[in-house]
């Protein structure tokens, strides 16, 4: 068969998009369900979060008085499932009033380097992020 | 006579915040609801044309609280409220406009 079928099967670069604000729409949540599945099958997995996508990530999210789950803690465990590549556009930050200082400290722990813990947020340009995109083999959005 | 509009959109995302702004009398109220609070954000599009509108605008606390939007972010000119405010707008105007 074609290649990337062989025994073992192959590794593909996997990219979830999202460009959706929590909450307002399911997007969001359900992006990071699908996440955490995909996680399981051991690819090279990337997230990116850009446009209103950004919001996903603000830190102290309290839903206590809109009587919803506050699925923000999740993305702290992504490290623990090896998705450690968490992409966020600098310019739709800046657009939205937003600093990376207004974003959740998420890290994973490196096993290649002594499991040192390091931020799995990488601050990109659009270009950037173009550049990372065109490098993909699946991409999902939301 | 008097309307209070409800936006309940993504200004980043919807032009329903503009249209409604731009749509409102002086004597209108506007208020944030669900994504629509990302309005509120100070330094944005958004926030300018809120400055630059007559009505009187409104967010509601709860849910920028959700989406770990602190008050220090807020916008100049725009009023944070809880339910009971939401109420107590909606009361005080003759209409009320849910812009969907």
């Amino acid at each position: 068969m074609s290649e990337g079928m062989e025994e073992g099967g192959s590794i593909k670069k996997f990219m979830y998009m999202n460009r959706k604000a929590p909450y307002g729409t399911i997007y969001a949540l359900e992006a990071l369900e699908v996440v955490l599945i995909g996680a399981a099958f051991d690819q090279d997995v990337s997230l990116a979060f850009l446009d209103d996508g950004v919001f996903q990530l603000t830190k102290d999210q309290d839903t206590k008085g809109i009587g919803m789950k506050n699925f923000s803690p999740a993305f702290k465990a992504l490290g623990d499932y090896d998705v450690t590549k968490l992409y966020v556009e600098k310019e739709s930050l800046e657009e939205r009033g937003l600093t990376a200082d207004d974003l959740m400290d998420l890290v994973y722990e490196d096993e290649d380097d002594d499991w040192a813990e390091k931020p799995s947020i990488r601050l990109v340009s659009r270009d950037e992020l173009k550049a990372v995109l065109a490098d993909q083999d699946v991409i999902m959005s939301f | 006579m008097s309307i209070l509009h409800t936006v309940n959109k993504s200004p980043f995302q919807k032009n329903d915040l503009a249209s409604c702004l731009s749509h409102a009398s002086d004597a209108d109220a506007v208020l944030m609801i669900e994504d629509g609070v990302y309005g509120a954000i100070k330094g944005t599009k958004a926030a300018a044309q809120i400055s630059a509108a007559g009505a009187t605008v409104f967010v509601l606390g709860v849910d920028l609280a959700a989406r770990g939007i602190s008050e220090d972010k807020i916008a100049d000119g725009v009023s944070v409220v809880g339910y009971d405010g939401f109420v107590k707008l909606a009361a005080e105007h003759n209409a009320v406009n849910s812009w969907l």
